[in-house]
């Protein structure tokens, strides 16, 4: 920890814990409290040709792009290294791979966007904590663009899996290791800053219902029977200050 | 053979008068928050017409309910389950607010507000989805007793195959009133269209509910309900319905709607049926059979078996009597004159309609004959195919013949009750050419005509020893002391309130009620 600048321990070590601490306590505090509005907050019934076309543009491309997050910081360089993949081949695939996920889901979120302003109703249903969750994730994502496409694609390059995700993992496994990311280009270290401020904001905004993905509905059966219940379900904190964290 | 005891409505349509009395009342008590300011849980449509929300009926658009696949067995008609999931974040079958109606509201402080004026002055309409004025093009009961019909009579689904026949003279056109709940189907598209598991059906007494809970808005329980009856809160983002009024009918009390209704149209009651039958009368071939099929599934409550075989499923006791007096069971079954709206699309729903007569009579009168003879109704029933098909294609997925058997039985039952009023006896071979005995004529006539408070409604309580207590917990939430949803939801308070109206004063400062002066001579 010695060749390591203060301003870095904070960004990249103090951070990042008390980003995830805020992420899982966060989403137990809000399934605890807010179950009621653990929802995707559809605003399909308000206008429905745009968003038919940016919405699967918009998840389909975000998938993409954290399954290739996770593919470049979880699989060591060594790992496909001893599967004879040179760096240069990984770099082309992940480039390839990168550059498409985020085309289908940069044009996905334009489209959401200029429907979100355009349209009276959608607009007018959008509140305060959708303003800034969506701003986090514009600012994360366009960062996240400069750094693939400005920075990889067309600028000088930078091979970033000996030393950011290092890094990730050594935070992750509780070894935290910030001298990793010495001599790291400043555009990776900002978009990642972000995105630990995106993931410290998540659990409050609409964005929880990407837990609910519904995958036991591809084994259950299809009509659902129930007891009527015996005492009506308990929920805890429905005062008003509760319920409006989250959504305002 | 499990023995499940289901709620079941039947709603006599001779007797609807189009007061919509139902659709205020059951609004007043469920919808009248924000985030279903557009929704009517109950609602009465003019028939032909297209319906709420537009052309709901149309399946081939909105595949909702299901259909057979090509090995005859069932299948949602939206697509199975891989593809609904690859289509979770926008779903293509979805209405939207426009096909049901833009909510609105008049900024009614400009009526008060106006200045001294020769002119009467204008509340206009605001939108309360923008806030802004908004020019009324669609609305709800907006085709209420066939406005517009000139436009739309032949865009009605159930017009199909009759377009030829129909003149839209004043004389011969008809109409109809056909109120709307959920249908608590035995075999929900709805539930069965739930990713998250959310909706469900309750074993004790068949009523389709959604968990708020569960509820993640997926919407699509909103798509594949083919009657539509499942609507989209867009403030809680969450599904909601028709609860069949479950907080009062398990005190033994009928819905809101058949309490309040002017016409005493409404019967409600429960039939037994056996629950590992139901997929295979689903799934019946021939879709003009489901109606026979359906009927086969509710169980005679007077068979000894029957009652055996219910007391070993725990149903408890006294449902298995009141399943004995059930006035559904009756009309349904017993009596053969009620039908099951679209059987078609094979949700087995359980609000059923007995088929208005009065079509018929009142195209009989302009075609000269005399409505009250028996013989002359018979043949205008064989003969004037326009109502008659109608009703098929709205009640029986086509087929004339049963709708054909049940408007005979009603106008025999007149004709046997007037002649037993003017000779002292009824004719006993009109109940006979019916297919009916003179007590079952007696027993129709008693259930329609005196329609008695407690034999409409025969609802035996639940059984949670704590009655009354589930009123007062499932109320509505827009009360004074209650939450405030403004707040709660992060809406703008602006997004519920009409913009502020021109507050102009008179000249002496003053706000005056729009009271006219007479005009400076
Ligand atoms: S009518 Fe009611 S129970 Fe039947 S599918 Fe529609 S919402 Fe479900
Ligand atoms: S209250 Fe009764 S008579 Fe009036 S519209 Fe409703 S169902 Fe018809």
């Amino acid at each position: 920890m010695n060749n390591v600048s203060m301003p870095d321990i904070l960004l990249f070590l103090v951070l990042p814990y008390l980003a995830m601490a805020t992420f899982v306590i966060g989403h137990i505090w809000r399934y605890r409290y807010d179950k009621f509005g653990w929802v995707s907050r559809s605003s399909e019934i308000y206008e429905k040709r745009w968003l038919e076309l940016g919405a699967p543009l918009f998840h389909y491309g975000a998938l993409m792009v954290i399954a290739g997050h996770m593919l470049g910081i979880i699989i060591p360089e060594s790992f496909t290294e001893a599967l004879g993949i040179s760096e240069a081949q990984y770099t082309l695939v992940a480039q390839v791979g990168g550059v498409t996920g985020l085309v289908i889901c940069l044009s996905g979120m334009v489209i959401l966007l200029l429907r979100r302003v355009l349209n009276g109703r959608v607009k007018r249903a959008t509140t305060r904590i959708d303003v800034a969750a969506m701003s986090m994730l514009w600012l994360m994502v366009i960062l996240g663009t400069l750094t693939t496409v400005g920075y990889n694609v067309l600028g000088p390059g930078y091979n970033y899996r000996p030393s950011v995700a290092v890094w990730w993992r050594s935070i992750m496994l509780f070894q935290p290791d910030v001298s990793a990311l010495n001599g790291v280009p400043e555009i990776y270290r900002i978009h990642i800053t972000v995105a630990w401020l995106f993931l410290a904001m998540y659990p409050f905004t609409r964005f929880v219902h990407s837990w609910s993905a519904p995958a036991t509905y591809l084994t259950r059966p299809y009509v659902v029977y129930r007891h009527r219940e015996p005492s009506p379900p308990h929920t805890p904190g429905v005062g008003k200050r509760w319920r409006t964290i989250g959504r305002d | 053979m499990r023995v499940r005891a289901q709620f079941m409505m039947v709603m006599a349509l001779d007797k609807c008068i189009g007061c919509h009395t139902c659709s205020t009342t059951c609004k007043q008590a469920w919808t009248n928050r924000t985030g279903t300011d557009y929704v009517w849980f109950n609602n009465v449509e003019t028939k032909p017409g297209i319906g709420y929300p537009k052309h709901y009926e149309d399946q081939n658009r909105w595949n909702g309910g299901w259909t057979l696949n090509r090995r005859g067995r069932l299948k949602l008609k939206s697509g199975g389950r891989i593809k609904k999931l690859m289509r979770i974040f926008a779903n293509p079958d979805l209405p939207t607010i426009d096909d049901y109606y833009e909510p609105w509201s008049y900024d009614y402080a400009s009526l008060t507000n106006a200045p001294k004026s020769d002119r009467a002055p204008v509340a206009t309409a605001h939108s309360r989805l923008t806030g802004e004025e908004i020019d009324l093009q669609w609305g709800p009961n907006w085709e209420d007793d066939l406005g517009g019909a000139h436009e739309r009579y032949l865009e009605d689904p159930n017009m199909r195959g009759l377009e030829e026949q129909i003149t839209l003279d004043y004389e011969n056109v008809f109409l109809m009133y056909l109120p709307r709940i959920c249908e608590h189907c035995m075999n929900p598209s709805c539930v069965a269209s739930c990713p998250s598991g959310a909706m469900y059906k309750r074993e004790e007494d068949g009523i389709v509910l959604v968990d708020q809970n569960k509820c993640r808005g997926w919407r699509f329980c909103v798509s594949g309900c083919p009657y539509k009856k499942v609507y989209f809160n867009h403030v809680t983002s969450k599904a909601e319905k028709c609860t069949f009024c479950y907080a009062r009918v398990e005190d033994g009390e009928p819905t809101v709607c058949s309490e309040t209704c002017v016409g005493r149209i409404r019967y409600i009651g429960i039939v037994l049926y056996d629950l590992d039958a139901v997929t295979e009368v689903a799934a019946t071939t021939d879709e003009q059979d489901l109606i026979e099929a359906h009927r086969d599934l509710f169980l005679d409550p007077h068979d000894p078996e029957v009652i055996a075989a219910a007391e070993v499923s725990s149903v408890p006791h006294d449902w298995i009597e009141a399943a004995g007096r059930s006035p559904v069971y009756a009309l349904a079954k017993d009596l053969g004159v009620a039908f099951p709206l679209h059987p078609e699309y094979r949700t087995l729903p359980m609000v059923w309609y007995v088929p208005p007569l009065s079509p018929v009579v009142d195209a009989m009168s302009v075609g000269g004959y005399d409505a009250e003879r028996p013989e002359d109704v018979f043949a205008a029933i064989e003969h004037m195919r326009i109502p008659v098909d109608y009703l098929a294609n709205l009640l029986t997925a086509g087929d004339a013949k049963p709708v054909e058997t049940a408007l005979r039985r009603l106008t025999a039952m007149r004709a046997f009750k007037r002649e037993e009023q003017l000779t002292g006896a009824g004719n006993e071979s009109l109940a006979a050419d019916v297919g009916l005995r003179p007590d079952q004529l007696e027993h129709l006539f008693r259930l329609l005509a005196l329609a008695p408070y407690d034999e409409r409604y025969v609802i035996p309580t639940s059984h949670r020893e704590e009655t009354g207590a589930r009123q007062s917990e499932h109320c509505s939430i827009d009360f004074p002391g209650g939450p405030d949803l403004a707040a709660t939801f992060g809406l703008e308070e602006s997004n519920m309130v009409m913009p502020e109206a021109d507050t102009s004063r008179d000249e002496d400062g003053r706000v005056r009620l729009n009271v006219r002066e007479a005009p400076p001579r």
